[in-house]
């Protein structure tokens, strides 16, 4: 009774040991060095104190860039929604036998570089890049559209790289509802747009919170679309923690932020846990 | 390293095929040298030094700087002395002290880096990672220039942890399709504040180089900056003509060789390598007390010095010196009063033919690195726009 008890921690072992020691354990270190003190030399000293966390909330700068990443976020959540949404309805009624092959789309992206997919949007925003030539060639403009270095630039970068995650999510919700109650419901009178109002759109809601979730905690930790297709003024927090340990070697500070940052995704987490279950989220990725 | 093990590992395949061991040892080989290699690129990179004693690690700048090093430094000498130059790059001199901070025992891992200089020569020294370097081991030395040696002395008492190898400007260019000449040299510096460009300059994310242009705008001594709010006006009004603060030499290079922007900060260098490639139409432009900066070789603690000794030799031996500068586009740290010098190499931006370096303005480290943590906050704010 006992060995049996014991085989699924022994079978767990591997994968709770790499979780503690390259999860658990980083973390645990970024906490610990919130705390900490900078010298004027970039050295770092072991201190418990707060004034790191007190810095980000005295200075309505820090929190200002974190508001900003989490209005971005938010945008972000929205657009791969209304674009997901779309798709994965369809991959869900269509009976083609192209399916395979159009899911396989979806996951293309994936099999190319994070950061060459992102550059690649200079040549298409760009001044020079696709659209504006095309734009220009066609006599429709006789000036550049200003598509690059802009929040817009930013937001569709996210979008490339999050919208799959959105797609997946709501497409294995609705996957799982039984045809035949739509079938049913129309057989009863109802049109076909009452059908999925009243029937597939609450069905696949945990899809699409457990989309929403994920595309926003992703958002909110992004990095690269922001510096390679923001302009001034469109920099998120991740890229503000980059400064503070990389620009400035201030480790504690950027730390702190690294925390708080943490600690809010953690509550959304929660939050997220507690009404709607996370179950969700790895039933998708299961699915990839 | 990476080539003795796959030496080993085609070994272990040989005898396989030819049935010496079996399928399971062969497997079990493979994954233990999988974990090994995952080792000694991780924490454990003391093993690495440990196993491969005749092998020196080199980070540079990468791109077009690295193929350079590669080129004409490390393959030779390698060849000449057997010593393998395990060849790494970083994007940034931040991104890779922090590197070197993070490894273990910080430094460890690392061994030359080619630094900016003289204020990262003067952050590494202040974090302990410098060594002393035995001139005498390295002849070529007496080649270089005493002036760009001086301020590397003066950091750490009369003694030296790197070589100088290099040095240019960080300056303005733009392209003279759509600015001409007259007006870049008649506005200087302000040229980065004209508003008939409003959206179609650049910059650096760089807080020094941008509080140096500012500076120069304000009409103040970058060394010595009286008004440092005048300073921060200028940041203010110049953000909102800015269409992108770049934050590599090749974003730097796109920008440009695309026209997203017309003016913009950069590295004299990578304009040159971008004349080279047929864009004649930007031009440098050189203001008076335009940031100057030199490079070193860097050598870490903890390094095997005899074999640095050998390689900073190697690389200062004016035949490698000269076929980097042109491989790189930065005049190299000789004197020209002293070597004779290519004319492909005295064409370079900003080389001097004097060998003293007077009139190049460099940037004070003791005053800079005070500033820095403050300064790069301010900085980072104005770029957000708030």
């Amino acid at each position: 009774m006992k060995e049996k008890s014991l085989r699924p921690w022994l079978l767990l072992s591997p994968s709770l040991t790499a979780v503690f020691l390259l999860l658990v354990v980083p973390v645990c270190f970024v906490v610990v060095y919130s705390f900490w003190l900078r010298a004027p030399s970039g050295q770092d000293i072991p201190a418990f104190q707060l004034g790191n966390y007190a810095k980000f909330f005295a200075d309505f700068f820090y929190p200002s860039i974190m508001l900003s990443t989490i209005r971005v976020a938010i945008e972000t959540v929205f657009l791969c929604l209304v674009m997901g949404y779309i798709p994965a309805y369809f991959f869900y009624k269509t009976e083609s036998k192209l399916k395979p092959f159009l899911m396989i789309l979806v996951m293309l992206p994936f099999w190319i570089s994070f950061i060459i997919r992102t550059l690649s949007w200079i040549n298409i925003l760009g001044d020079s890049g696709l659209i504006n030539h095309v734009l220009m060639k066609m006599g429709f403009i006789h000036e550049p559209l200003a598509m690059l270095y802009n929040e817009g630039a930013v937001i569709m970068g996210l979008l490339q790289y999050l919208l799959p995650f959105m797609i997946l999510n709501i497409y294995v919700s609705l996957d799982g509802i039984d045809k035949s109650l739509t079938e049913a419901a129309k057989s009863l009178g109802c049109t076909e747009w009452q059908a999925f109002k009243e029937i597939t759109l609450p069905l696949s809601l945990p899809g699409v919170s457990a989309g929403c979730l994920l595309v926003f905690v992703l958002t909110c930790g992004t990095y690269l679309p922001p510096m390679i297709l923001g302009g001034p003024g469109n920099e998120m927090i991740a890229n503000l923690i980059f400064k503070r340990i990389i620009g400035t070697l201030d480790w504690p500070f950027g730390s702190a932020i690294s925390t708080i940052l943490m600690i809010l995704l953690v509550i959304i987490v929660y939050t997220y846990n507690r009404y709607m279950g996370i179950g969700q989220i790895f039933k998708a990725l299961s699915t990839d | 390293m990476a080539n003795d093990l796959g030496e080993r590992l085609d070994n272990v395949y040989e005898s396989y095929k030819e049935g010496k061991i079996s399928r399971r040892d062969f497997v079990k080989y493979l994954g233990i040298s999988g974990a090994a290699l995952g080792l000694v690129g991780g924490p454990f990179g003391m093993i690495r030094q440990a196993m491969a004693a005749k092998s020196i690690r080199f980070d540079g700048w990468g791109g077009t700087v690295s193929e350079a090093f590669r080129k004409y430094a490390f393959k030779p000498f390698t060849d000449a002395t057997g010593i393998k130059v395990i060849d790494g790059e970083f994007g940034n001199a931040d991104s890779y002290l922090t590197r070197v901070k993070a490894s273990y025992p910080p430094g460890g891992e690392y061994n030359l880096a080619h630094l900016s200089g003289v204020f990262d020569y003067k952050r590494y020294v202040d974090l302990g990672f410098d060594v002393v370097l035995d001139e005498d081991k390295i002849p070529n030395l007496k080649t270089v220039m005493p002036a760009i040696m001086k301020p590397y002395r003066a950091i750490t008492n009369g003694k030296l942890s790197a070589v100088p190898y290099d040095y240019g400007l960080t300056t303005i260019a733009y392209n003279s399709k759509f600015i001409s000449d007259d007006k870049a040299k008649k506005m200087g510096a302000a040229l980065l504040w004209d508003k008939d460009l409003k959206g179609k300059l650049g910059s650096w994310t760089d807080w020094r180089t941008n509080i140096w242009y500012a500076s120069l705008k304000t009409g103040q001594n970058p060394n010595d900056i009286k008004d440092i709010k005048a300073v921060w006006s200028a940041l203010k009004e110049q953000r909102g003509l800015i269409k992108k603060y770049w934050g590599s030499g090749a974003e730097q290079m796109s920008l440009l060789a695309n026209e997203e922007v017309y003016a913009s900060i950069v590295w004299s260098g990578r304009v040159k390598t971008l004349q080279n490639q047929g864009h004649t139409h930007l031009k440098l432009l050189i203001p008076e007390n335009a940031f100057s900066w030199q490079e070193c070789i860097f050598v870490m603690k903890g390094t095997d010095l005899s074999a640095a000794h050998k390689l900073l030799n190697y690389m200062l031996a004016p035949e490698c010196a000269f076929a980097i500068a042109s491989g790189q586009s930065y005049p190299p740290s000789l004197d020209p009063r002293k070597v004779t010098v290519p004319g492909a190499v005295a064409g370079l931006p900003g080389f001097d033919a004097t060998g003293t370096l007077n009139g190049y303005l460099f940037a004070d480290p003791g005053y800079w690195n005070t500033h820095q943590l403050d300064w790069a906050e301010k900085w980072d704010r104005i770029m957000a726009g708030r």
